[in-house]
């Protein structure tokens, strides 16, 4: 019940009773507070994790600092914490003032704003600590989803009491935006968060694999819809004619753009999945209601612009309209570029880049960031009782944020283009010309750094922002209880339409918003949640061990997946830069799946056995020693920290209840299992010269990585490969007797094979050849031989066992490309490497000895 | 594989159909409502957030 109203006395105005009452703008205030506050934390985190990309060891490694989890730091921030903020300054002012009603409860009210800063707080500490179901948007583990669940009811009821309480009989079409966000937002919470919790911060997606991957975009599109899309629509479609002082270009037009726009958006989600293993017929639907989409969305883009038709010159002066201006239309190229990336031939460009994220940014930094300025600007003053202090910093704000803009999106799309385009690009023998993923990416860090200078300026805009709103308030008189008065609302009329007696029925009203949302929901996604058994199962996919799980739970907690897919496209560049393309089958036991949805590094879905236990572990703890100029994040903890399997038997419970087919009672025998697996892998890098022991985190990590992709890629790819050279080799091209080469081209075409990238060589051997997981080539021990003959011979083979595929990377060298590594390799000896490895005695003979 | 996926739902005929006749049904109905909307009720309706039944006039007026 209301506490705020002075109470309802009846007061005669022009021969009408009218009520009195007062709206609570202390709430208004409280929230505009927390807009600013976490709006600025978001953005710093946004700016932080730029950084990080520029600069990788920016900040040091601290796990609970690294990229992969301030990330999603970042996105729930700016999503759920700023932009969620300013959607309940616009509710909470306008509604009651649309209704001529106050806010139903003030103490729901209090609950309501409290409880959100309170799950805010709560991400603020949990994703940085590694808790996260690594589900965008959807991080937050479950005790937190159970929070934001009641706290969101707490919202919807104290809107609809309002609504139920007013004096006003139509429902204005913010009104509308307003609850069709909260009835959708509800609904895709829940369906999205239905986790098998395994302890108190960690839980298992209820869905495996495609399903998972369907549901979450579901939830992911939707959330852009009914999160950052219908709640800023209702906003401007109440400040826009309010700060422009005329009714809405079109009234009918706005009706049509509600309900086409719920209507369609809904269908859309699968476009996040484009030539993955989702179903062919769920992709199509998701492009074709996407296409659709431009319609009601333009609509209602040109209805708030059109608005301003004859008030043209007011844009120029008032930083209300300005920013709305330039936020409904960004929001237009945000809604047509969105269609147009949901085609497939264009999403097969622009998706995984960061072509996307520069999307992501215009419609977030523009259209969100934008609306919810302009909402401050307009009501701070209002409830201060005072004129916004400085037209010129609010000036400086929009230039500076517009700035930030340009310089944000358009170096994303520059790089996310050229980057694409490497990926895909063939030589004119057929092979890629970009073979080392790393090449596409030091291509486009200068766009990462602009990146930067866009997201500061957009930061800098907005820091003038704040202090331009604190100096308002501060010259102001505060208002907590601004009083109104209308007449109380009589007894619907009946008979007029079926429009009209909608319009005046919140609760028919949304139960029709709930039914024309969950009439795409239920075409689209039943076919595929019920084909659980139909998802072409692979007999030779089998459930993790214990150790891989363990292992997919680090990848999890550092948010690997923030960066890496695990889905490769059926597309030639991609089957031969990765290897086959990902299958439906394959997915059967990932709750949750983590197909990713950005490719900062490379797919990993095929990463198993690609290269030795040794070289994972020298990544994790160094990536620039494996690949120089490697952006990606060190993990040197994960060299130290004690794996911590002590809920292992829980998990594969856990798992075996969700549908994964452990045996009964293997969670007994799952942790001897884990150590055995984990003792051989530390075996294998104590003999790489890594002092690893075999309860350390990167174990599990390595396990889980060798493990992805390999169920049915079985061996015979690999096999086919080596016993190709082995006959080669067995035919009696052997290289005995051949002298090194001397010549300086041909030790300058030796150094180039051996450095580049797609060979391999260095990221055992160093380039300077002092050796690092391999033995050092300079000095005068060795393995296996150290003439001419013998070191091609040994190169063409490999050592498959100790991590060195044939040729080094697998990949053929010719005869004379062998004779020019090899004697280059020769010309090297006593060259005195930075840091040489030691040899190791027990294995390697002097070069001179003839115990070869 | 999406045509083994459909073959084993039951009735999924239906599913393209049904579609088909929800979308039909739901745009004839707005396009109907659209050109038979009261053109004065809905500019009321349009200057309802514009009550300015006190003090909410803007500064620059």
């Amino acid at each position: 019940m209301t506490t705020n109203v002075i109470e309802e006395q009846p007061a005669r105005v022009g021969g009408k009773y009218q009520d009195r009452f007062s709206y609570d703008n202390a709430i208004v205030r409280d929230f505009s507070i927390a807009t600013i506050v976490f709006g600025i934390v978001g953005f710093l985190v946004g700016l932080i994790v730029a950084l990080k990309l520029v600069f990788p060891d920016f900040l040091g490694f601290i796990p609970e600092l690294s990229y992969g989890r301030l990330r999603p730091l970042h996105t729930n921030a700016v999503i759920f914490a700023f932009a969620g903020n300013a959607i309940f300054v616009g509710v909470y002012y306008s509604l009651p003032r649309l209704c001529k009603a106050p806010m139903f409860s003030k103490a729901l009210s209090k609950i309501h704003f409290w409880g959100w800063q309170a799950i805010i707080l709560a991400a603020a500490i949990s994703l940085p600590l590694g808790y996260t179901t690594s589900k965008e948007y959807a991080e937050l583990e479950w005790p937190i989803d159970i929070a934001i669940a009641l706290i969101w009811v707490v919202f919807g009821a104290n809107m609809l009491g309002t609504i139920y309480k007013r004096r006003v009989q139509h429902m204005y079409v913010a009104i509308w935006f307003y609850l069709a966000t909260f009835i959708t937002v509800a609904v895709l919470h829940i369906v999205n968060s239905f986790e098998l919790p395994v302890s108190i911060m960690k839980s298992y997606s209820f869905y495996a694999g495609v399903q998972d991957a369907l549901v979450q975009w579901w939830y992911g599109h939707n959330a852009v819809a009914f999160f950052l899309t219908t709640p800023f629509l209702g906003i401007m479609y109440y400040f826009i004619p309010k700060a422009a002082n005329r009714p809405v270009f079109s009234y009918r037009l706005s009706i049509v753009h509600f309900w086409a726009l719920v209507f369609i958006y809904i269908w859309a989600g699968p476009h996040h999945l484009l030539y993955t293993a989702l179903p062919d017929w769920a992709q199509s639907v998701g492009t074709a209601f996407s296409i659709m989409l431009i319609a009601p969305s333009w609509g209602g883009m040109l209805n708030g612009l059109l608005t301003l038709r004859g008030a043209w010159d007011r844009v120029r002066e008032d930083p209300v309209l300005k920013f709305m201006v330039a936020g409904v239309t960004a929001y237009g190229m945000s809604t047509f570029e969105g269609p147009m990336l949901s085609l497939k031939n264009v999403n097969a460009i622009a998706h995984y880049t960061d072509y996307i994220i520069g999307h992501v940014h215009m419609g977030a930094l523009a259209w969100n960031g934008g609306i919810s300025f302009a909402l401050l600007y307009y009501i701070i003053p209002r409830i201060y009782r005072t004129k916004l202090y400085s037209l010129k910093l609010a000036n400086f704000h929009f230039w500076a944020s517009t700035l930030g803009i340009a310089f944000y999106v358009l170096s994303m799309y520059f790089g996310g283009i050229t980057q694409s385009l490497m990926w895909k690009e063939f030589t004119a023998e057929g092979f890629l010309r970009y073979p080392n993923f790393l090449e596409t990416v030091t291509q486009i860090i200068p766009m990462y750094a602009m990146r930067v200078v866009g997201g500061l300026l957009y930061i800098i805009g907005a820091i003038v922002a704040v202090y331009n709103i604190w100096k308002t308030a501060r010259q102001g008189d505060f208002m907590g209880e601004e009083e109104d008065q209308a007449a109380p609302l009589l007894a619907a009329p009946r008979g007029e339409g079926l429009h009209r007696w909608l319009e005046g029925r919140p609760t028919q009203f949304a139960l029709l918003t709930l039914v024309a949302v969950l009439v795409g929901g239920v075409v689209e996604y039943v076919p595929t949640m019920l084909i659980k058994s139909n998802i072409p199962t692979i007999a030779s996919v089998k459930p993790y061990t214990p150790l891989e799980l363990e292992g997919r739970d680090l990848y999890i907690r550092e948010g690997c997946n923030n960066c890496h897919s695990q889905m490769v496209r059926p597309f030639r560049s991609e089957v031969e830069r990765y290897g086959d393309y990902s299958k439906a089958g394959e997915f059967v036991y990932d709750h949750p799946f983590l197909w990713g949805s950005k490719r900062t590094g490379p797919d990993l879905h095929r990463v198993g056995g690609k290269y030795p236990d040794s070289w994972h572990a020298l990544h994790m703890q160094d990536p620039q020693a494996t690949s120089p100029g490697s952006i990606m994040p060190a993990y040197p903890w994960m060299m130290e920290d004690r794996l911590d399997y002590s809920m292992i038997g829980d998990k594969i419970s856990a798992m075996r209840t969700l549908g994964v087919p452990y045996e009964e009672g293997y969670e007994n025998r799952a942790v001897s299992d884990l150590e055995a697996q984990a003792r051989k892998i530390a075996a294998g890098l104590t003999e790489s010269g890594m002092d690893i022991s075999y309860d350390h985190e990167i174990v599990a990590m390595v396990a889980y990585l060798q493990r992805l992709g390999t169920d049915i890629r079985s061996d015979s790819v690999y096999a086919a490969r080596h016993a190709k050279v082995t006959t080669r080799l067995e035919q009696g091209s052997g290289f005995d007797a051949l002298y090194a080469l001397t010549k300086p081209a041909d030790l300058a075409a030796g150094k180039a094979i051996f450095e580049a990238q797609q060979n391999l060589c260095y990221t055992c051997h160093r380039n300077d050849l002092g050796g690092q997981v391999g033995p050092n080539l300079t000095d005068e021990y060795w393995m296996h031989g150290c003439d001419t003959g013998q070191i091609m011979t040994n190169i063409k083979r490999g050592f498959p066992q100790k991590g060195m595929l044939p040729y080094g990377s697998g990949k053929a060298l010719s005869d004379e490309q062998l004779h020019q590594v090899a004697s280059y390799v020769l010309s090297m000896r006593g060259s005195n490497p930075q840091s040489p490895k030691a040899a190791d005695m027990t294995r390697a003979n002097p070069c001179s000895s003839d115990t070869w | 594989m999406y045509k083994d996926v459909l073959r084993s739902i039951e009735g999924v005929e239906m599913y393209p159909i049904i579609s088909l006749l929800v979308f039909f049904a739901f745009f004839t109905v707005l396009i109907g409502w659209f050109f038979l909307a009261d053109r004065d009720r809905l500019s009321e309706l349009a200057a309802l957030p514009l009550d300015t039944s006190k003090g909410e006039e803007r500064d620059d007026e």
